[in-house]
């Protein structure tokens, strides 16, 4: 399977992402370049975390004026999965692909250390291999982590199931209804503030992210033997 | 050149805690009078003069990027020289 890891000027756990698919994951990931974003040929794409344009503006807004942008919401029309941790996430809530905004954390402060997120929903392309209800352990570092929608977005998005990781104990950053992740109303779109690509490997102190990852290939497995 | 200045500050539904702090401080200095602080930003375009329908042109700039309308409001006015 190939995955894309789009990179922003300012993008900073994109070396991380790599290693997780490559090393860990086993499969293909490459890296693009904002400038020259040709995704049509990868099988997903990954948005990394760290602080495109800076943060300059808000979180992500600047990535609007790069030309990704438009291949990006092609990629996402197509309906192949697209997950953005961290600044990614900020991102595709800024190009109104994920609904929602990131405001600062409710004490104005960054914060990390490692979350304890409920899987929600794991009916996912994202989540197939977690169980529903089950608590990991992710890793979360971040200032503009404090999810933001207005209530009735909220009841719709609990009626599509499109929250897909709640925080378990404490929701320091203060998102609303203590959302961590979620989904787009089709389903191949996936925005998580912590970052899974930091709990693959029994070093790192979790290996809680690599589902996410498995599950990706899982599907993309079973959806190429049928179509084969 | 023109210059338009644009104020942006977060949505009335958007809790603001620097607002609510700082409102808090002046209540502590003895500004009893203070109710409500909401804290923003300040964005100056300097705009070439000659550009036609500059209303629709400030608007679409804040509604595709200077404003997240998802949690911010803003309004504008254009300095005239």
């Amino acid at each position: 399977m190939k995955f894309a890891i789009l990179v922003f000027p300012g993008s900073g756990c994109d070396v991380d992402m790599h290693h997780a698919i490559n090393e860990v994951l086993g499969e293909k990931a490459e890296y693009v370049w904002h400038t020259e974003a040709e995704l049509e040929n990868f099988d997903a794409v990954l948005i990394p975390g760290g602080a495109s344009y800076g943060d300059y503006l808000r979180p992500g807004a600047l990535a609007k004026g790069s030309p990704a942008i438009e291949s990006l919401k092609a990629f996402v029309a197509s309906g192949k999965p697209v997950l953005g941790v961290g600044n990614g996430f900020q991102i595709l809530t800024e190009i109104h692909i994920l609904p929602g905004a990131l405001l600062q954390n409710k004490e104005l402060k960054f914060k990390s250390g490692i979350a304890k997120l409920t899987v929600d929903n794991a009916n996912s392309i994202f989540t197939s291999g977690y169980k529903e209800g089950e608590v990991i352990s992710i890793p979360f570092a971040h200032q503009y982590g404090n999810y933001y929608v207005d209530e009735k977005t909220v009841e719709e998005l609990k009626l599509n199931n499109q929250i897909v990781f709640t925080y378990a104990d404490s929701n320091d950053s203060g998102s609303t209804a203590k959302i961590a992740g979620v989904l787009n109303e089709q389903g191949n779109v996936l925005g998580v503030m912590p970052l899974p690509e930091r709990a693959v490997e029994e070093i790192l102190g979790s290996t809680d992210g690599l589902q996410l990852f498995k599950s990706i290939l899982k599907r993309w497995s079973e959806n190429n033997v049928s179509n084969a | 050149m023109m210059k338009v200045n644009v104020y942006v500050t977060l949505r009335e539904s958007v809790v603001d805690p620097q607002g609510t702090a700082a409102k808090e401080a002046l209540q502590n200095m003895g500004y009893a009078e203070v109710g409500n602080v909401r804290i923003g930003k300040l964005i100056e375009l300097e705009i070439d003069s000659t550009t036609k329908d500059i209303d629709a042109r400030v608007k679409e700039m804040c509604d595709k990027l200077l404003v997240n309308r998802v949690i911010e409001d803003y309004r504008y006015e254009i300095e005239e020289d």
